[in-house]
């Protein structure tokens, strides 16, 4: 069925994929994008090419450079293929993706995973309820199609992309209800302690803070240090409360957008059985690879956000050093100069991640939350639940499934997967590490028995 | 359109609009957005009951993970809004608990 066999198929067509495709074109290797979305960009650069200048214009210059990148992969000879949804990755790297057409496969020498990033899981009372969303959900509803709240809105956890949306919505010119911050003061003392990536990445710290301070300009009510959120309503969502200063505190809002960082997207790696490791500074799940990102032995790389969150600039650089070690790999001219050079650029747009780490981590309380908390969506099993299968022997999360169908919905433990490694690790009073997570197989997403049945091969 | 939703889209001259169902009701909206985003800038409340205790839900990531956004879409169930674009007389509709096959018994949990 596979009869054409590329060089390199990249999986993601955000930074770190679009930049790998420019840089395997450039040394003459035969490149396919497969992406599940129907445009260029990830998340991130969403609908880079076409964004109207207004939107530009509210979404800012660190949008606008996703352009330049757009414009090199466009030209850079790559094949792109939208709207494909890969389903299964073998080590050998054979790809099987579903299109509009049907089923597809198609096989590379070398594949890169490239698969970005989601927001991490907000696990508190009421997260179920309509009117709850991401404040990177919201994000891409801003970019995708220029929507905006209608109502009274507010943004609640910690993160850069909270401060930067409510920047972007105060240039929109949407009013803002609230924005409640669990980040507390003085984590900030804490986190200058890693002052030294902080000072190498002075331009992005400056940045971050100007947006701060632009959102207590604006005089949007900002509540530090909170904690204990939950979400008010029965059908739908009608506000936040949360701790503020000692006292509780209600905001009324028909929605609020939820964000407390972003982790690695590992469906596809986890898949393969690649080994991953809990990375307790981001507190989350991360492929083992080496430096280029290549999984064990095999010929199948890992770069950017999916193999760990550094974001856009440092995805795009690890997509290109992922390339040159397969061109080494397979006997192409070494490029040392350009190598070395690549690494200075990605030691640079890391140096702040340390810091980041620390500052907007996120509250035990709102990712191992109390009992009566839903953590699977899907299947509707709450923390307690979870708890009682512990108490009676379960070990990890894989085991949840059958003590409760916890992890088996749609979502594929996507939005429950390191919640219940963290719960089930806090009951069992062990590193989350020794715990593991859910055992992932093929097709990673649903589909459609139709699309066989239209299946061309 | 009314402030009742969650968002809404600014109109711009010259926007090409398509014609959508929803639940009989027909919404024009901008073309080239997913269905997720115009429902949530064209209709107020939930999108779907859950399978298991029928809560109400509506659409949570918009990127193709949490799957809170499963309409029906063309007749075919379970489909995900924010994954697909709207097109001129799509008919969608909202989708209780778990989808059921024609012909086959209805509603109710999937077997293990």
């Amino acid at each position: 069925m596979a009869n054409d066999v590329k060089d390199l198929v990249v999986i993601g067509s955000g930074p770190a994929g679009m930049a790998a495709a420019v840089e395997a074109c450039a040394l003459g290797m035969t490149v396919s994008v497969l992406d599940e979305q129907p445009a260029i960009g990830g998340q991130i650069y969403r609908r880079v090419e076409d964004a109207p200048e207004a939107l530009q214009m509210i979404l800012g210059k660190d949008y606008g450079a996703g352009r330049v990148l757009a414009e090199e992969f466009r030209q850079s000879g790559a094949a792109h293929i939208p709207g494909a949804t890969v389903w299964n990755l073998t080590g050998d790297g054979v790809i099987d993706y579903v299109d509009a057409g049907g089923t597809r496969t198609i096989s590379a020498t070398n594949v890169l995973i490239a698969t970005g990033a989601m927001e991490r899981p907000f696990p508190i009372p009421g997260w179920t309820l309509p009117g709850v969303m991401g404040a990177g959900a919201a994000q891409i509803m801003l970019k995708s199609a220029g929507a905006q709240p209608a109502g009274p809105v507010v943004l609640a956890g910690c993160g850069p992309l909270l401060y930067l949306l409510a920047w972007q919505y105060l240039r929109a010119g949407v009013k803002l209800a609230g924005l409640v911050d669990t980040t507390r003061f003085s984590t900030y003392v804490t986190a200058l302690g890693k002052v030294h990536g902080a000072v190498t990445g002075r331009k992005d710290l400056v940045k971050g803070l100007g947006l701060i301070s632009r959102v207590r300009l604006a005089r949007v009510p900002i509540y530090s240090g909170a904690s204990g959120l939950e979400i008010l309503g029965e059908d739908h969502a009608e506000g936040i409360r949360f701790r503020h200063k000692g006292k509780s505190r209600e905001i009324p809002a028909g929605l609020v957008l939820l964000h407390q960082g972003i982790v690695p997207n590992t469906q596809l790696s986890w898949s393969l059985r690649a080994e991953h490791r809990w990375d307790a500074a981001q507190l989350c799940w991360t492929p083992v690879t080496d430096d280029a990102g290549r999984l064990g032995e095999t010929q199948i790389h890992v770069a950017g956000d999916s193999r760990r969150i550094v974001g856009a600039l440092a995805s795009a650089i690890q997509g290109r050093l992922s390339v040159l070690a397969m061109h080494e790999r397979k006997g192409g001219t070494a490029q040392p100069g350009r190598k070395a050079e690549l690494q200075r650029q990605l030691a640079r747009y890391t140096a702040l991640r340390p810091f980041l780490d620390v500052l907007y981590r996120p509250l035990d309380e709102h990712r191992i939350p109390a009992d009566h908390v839903t953590v699977c969506r899907c299947e509707e099993v709450t923390a307690g639940e979870v708890r009682s299968y512990v108490d009676l022997g379960c070990l990890g999360p894989n085991q949840t499934k059958s003590f409760g169908r916890c992890g088996m919905g749609p979502c594929q433990g996507r939005l429950c997967g390191l919640t219940v490694t963290e719960v089930i690790a806090a009951a069992r009073k062990v590193a989350p590490g020794e715990v593991g997570y859910y055992r992932i197989r093929p097709p990673i997403k649903p589909i459609h028995l139709g699309s066989f049945a239209q299946s061309t091969s | 359109m009314t402030t009742e939703t969650l968002f809404l889209i600014p109109q711009k001259a010259g926007q090409a609009m398509v014609r959508i169902e929803f639940e009989g009701e027909t919404l024009r909206v901008p073309d080239g957005i997913s269905v997720a985003a115009a429902l949530l800038s064209s209709s107020r409340g939930a999108l779907r009951t859950s399978i298991v205790k029928g809560t109400p839900r509506a659409p949570y990531c918009m990127m193709g993970v949490c799957f809170e956004c499963l309409v029906e879409i063309d007749g075919i169930p379970a489909r995900q809004g924010c994954m697909t674009l709207v097109r001129d007389g799509m008919i969608i509709k909202r989708q209780s608990g778990a989808p059921s096959l024609d012909g086959l018994a209805s509603g109710g949990k999937n077997g293990k």
